[in-house]
């Protein structure tokens, strides 16, 4: 069952459009990747989303219902722009933020130091936020997104700032989180990000949603049938046995181990005789389809050649 | 516990817990407590020390005659003017007469060993011309007349009673001056604490702003209770400070007040407390005595204290919603000084009116002015030492607190809006405009 659901969600600041009849549904216990360029709208979604500011139109559904002010609590929010405050220090503005979540102070307190120790920030306590570096302050940051368990967790560019030791632990920690039963939101332009961890997205462009589900499903659906074929032997027999049954797109460019060709098969037909014929001509080491990145994707799809 | 209230306490505990809070705190009551014992304390200070004078008299005049004082004491001595000045260096000084002083009074002169004292040189001078005056009357020959003349000359002293408070003449004595000066004294405070702390609110807005806390902030609260919640916090710091000056200086007034001062002094007040303004006078200065007796009367600074509490609280909340709204409007502080002006403005303009006021407190202008939610924080609270009416401060606050509700209703929609604004520095058109914002 879908946790969020957004509905027809248009947003309009003076002069132009932010959001334009986007909808999209967030399956329970999956990771959804919002992506799309600067400027598309995501941040504007998320806000509406977290109640900052209010639809011009559409309506957003936690369960079902529409969202209310007391959900806030089930959410957790880590935006772009870090915010804290400097002058506080880390412990007390953890907690702070973490009573405003509705925890009491003894759990706030018991679960702060568990989440301390797993950063290996223990002794940051009584630290000011103004001494901590931009990364540093990014961890206390998280923390104080999540510790209130949150069902909804929204991330807005979450690996921004973060050197690639700290980026994979937050990694880690989201999908310890999403096994944990959250449902986790999150926005970015780092596509390999997306692949590893995201089960669903949505492709925001210039407001509006433009391509959304399971990222498996895009995936295979946007594969081009591409194939590439890895063999040993004569590239001309090769080429002559595919001759009419393919079309031959790249060859044997910076040979490594083995000879390999990029092929095109058409969209309506069969794989097989192109292998059965490959595998005549000479010895196949290797044939498979190229799934396109999501990098590919985006870019073809904010490109408009989708 | 709700999260206003979660809000407030981080307010509240951020600012109490200041270097700067404490000292300010401790050190204003001390200046308003000097500023307001100042003429008794002059008093009881000039009165030290006794400065022995060596006198030259070439005329022979007046050194006879010359009379030392408990402040000085003067020694004709006769040595030379320049042995003197170089010999006698423990004296206070030495001072050299001409012989033709009474044709040249302008022939005098006072050699200082270290600096001179403008009180010594009255003391001085006016001996001198005492008993050139005498000398002189003396030419005329007139029998008496050193007396006719100090039976010509008059004073007189007034006191006031408040017709309206009590028809027994006996009752208490009420002094302008004092009300003046306590008036002046409540007006500024609450100058200070309008400006100072609806200025605190403001910067604190643009820095939450500007550090984008208010983001997660308001995915946790609303903005209205964030707002309040700010306003409400920065409050009670300014409740609880004036709560210890108040506390500062009933300890001051009931307990340091008697032993610093000199037992007449002490007495005087007392009576003129007890409303025996008669007793009071023996040669003691009538507004000092009414300062004492003001500062040393519990009753009287805790009565001043609950007006001023409440009309700080009602001024400080209007004022500091006006400067929320202006604080989640711009980016930085320089942006906000035009955004500004219209709330300072009535500020200051009621710092004007309150001077007026006070020469008269019943006037239709201070009337007025002390209706309006704008100025009646000030001008009222300089009216208040002067006894007005009840029902006038009671119509005031009732005014003042219900503006301050629909002022905050305002402001927490500019607010709202203004917090996610960032760029351009908008105008006031534009944020009267975000009133109407969904």
């Amino acid at each position: 069952m879908d946790l969020l659901t957004v509905e027809h969600v248009a947003k309009q600041y003076a002069g132009h459009k932010a959001l334009d009849d986007v909808s999209l549904a967030v399956p329970r216990g999956s990771v959804y990747g919002l992506l799309g360029p600067n400027g598309a709208g995501k941040t504007t979604l998320i806000r509406i989303i977290n109640r900052i500011t209010a639809p011009d139109s559409g309506r957003v559904l936690l369960e079902g219902r529409e969202l209310a002010p007391v959900d806030t609590r089930r959410i957790g929010y880590l935006p772009e722009e870090r915010g804290l405050y400097k002058k506080m220090k880390v412990g007390e503005q953890a907690l702070f933020f973490a009573r405003l979540k509705g925890l009491s102070r003894r759990d706030a307190v018991a679960r702060l130091k568990q989440w301390f120790v797993k950063f290996g920030i223990e002794g940051w306590w009584d630290k000011k936020v103004e001494e901590l570096s931009k990364g540093m302050a990014q961890k206390v940051q998280f923390i104080v997104t999540v510790l209130h368990e949150p069902e909804l967790l929204i991330f807005d560019e979450p690996f921004s700032g973060f050197d690639p030791i700290n980026a994979n632990l937050l990694k880690e920690e989201i999908l310890t989180l999403r096994d944990k039963g959250a449902t986790i939101i999150f926005s970015t332009h780092n596509m390999s990000s997306v692949e590893e961890i995201c089960d669903h997205i949505a492709l925001i462009d210039k407001s509006r949603n433009i391509l959304s589900g399971n990222v498996d499903e895009i995936r295979r659906r946007h594969g081009a049938n591409i194939f590439e074929v890895d063999y040993r032997g004569d590239e001309q027999a090769l080429r002559a046995a595919l001759a009419g049954r393919c079309e031959v797109l790249e060859g044997a460019e910076g040979e490594t181990i083995y000879r390999s060709l990029k092929l095109h098969v058409a969209d309506d037909a069969d794989v097989r005789p192109v292998i059965a014929a490959a595998n005549e001509a000479v010895e196949l080491r290797s044939f498979r389809e190229i799934i396109p990145s999501m990098n590919d994707i985006f870019i073809r799809a904010v490109g408009g050649k989708l | 516990m709700s999260n206003v209230s979660i809000i407030i306490r981080r307010e509240f505990n951020e600012r109490v817990r200041k270097k700067s809070f404490i000292v300010s705190t401790l050190l204003m009551p001390l200046l308003m407590l000097a500023l307001m014992a100042a003429p008794a304390l002059v008093m009881q200070f000039s009165r030290g020390g006794e400065k022995t004078v060596a006198v030259i008299d070439e005329s022979g005049l007046i050194a006879p005659r010359l009379e030392s004082s408990e402040e000085i004491r003067f020694e004709t001595t006769d040595l030379t003017t320049d042995e003197a000045r170089r010999s006698l260096t423990d004296k206070f000084g030495v001072l050299w007469i001409g012989p033709d002083i009474l044709d040249n009074p302008a022939n005098v002169r006072l050699y200082a060993n270290g600096s001179s004292s403008l009180s010594v040189e009255e003391g001085i001078t006016g001996r001198i011309e005492a008993i050139l005056e005498a000398e002189k009357l003396k030419a005329y020959d007139i029998d008496n007349l050193r007396q006719i003349l100090d039976e010509v000359k008059t004073r007189v002293t007034m006191q006031t009673f408040r017709n309206d408070k009590s028809q027994d003449g006996e009752a208490q004595a009420g002094s302008s001056a004092v009300a003046t000066a306590a008036g002046f004294l409540l007006g500024m405070v609450l100058y200070m604490f309008l400006l100072i702390y609806g200025a605190m609110v403001m910067q604190s807005v643009i820095e939450e702003k500007n550090s984008r806390v208010l983001e997660v902030m308001v995915s946790s609260v609303r903005p209205f209770d964030l707002m309040l919640g700010k306003i409400l916090g920065v409050a009670s710091v300014a409740v609880v400070q004036i709560l210890i000056w108040g506390v500062l200086i009933v300890g001051l007034g009931s307990i340091v007040m008697p032993m610093i001062m000199p037992d007449d002094v002490m007495a005087g007040a007392e009576a003129l407390r007890q409303g025996i303004p008669d007793a009071a006078v023996a040669g003691l200065d009538r507004d000092m005595l009414q300062a004492v007796a003001a500062v040393t009367d519990t009753g009287y600074i805790v009565r001043i204290f609950g007006c001023l509490l409440l009309f700080v609280f009602g001024g400080y909340l209007l004022y500091s919603a006006m400067f929320a709204a202006v604080g989640s409007a711009v980016d930085n502080v320089q942006d906000s000084q035009q955004l500004q002006l219209p709330i300072t403005l009535p500020i200051i303009f009621s710092f004007i009116v309150m001077m007026t006021v006070m020469k008269d407190p019943n006037s239709p202008l201070a009337f007025w002015c002390s209706m309006i939610p704008f100025t009646s924080p000030i001008v009222m609270m300089a009216r208040i030492p002067y006894d007005i009416p009840w029902w006038e401060v009671a119509l005031s606050l009732a005014i003042l607190y219900a503006s301050f509700v629909a002022m905050v209703w305002f402001a927490a929609k500019i607010y709202r809006v203004g917090i996610f604004m960032y760029g351009k520095k908008p105008t006031l058109k534009e944020i009267v405009r975000w009133i109407r914002y969904k």
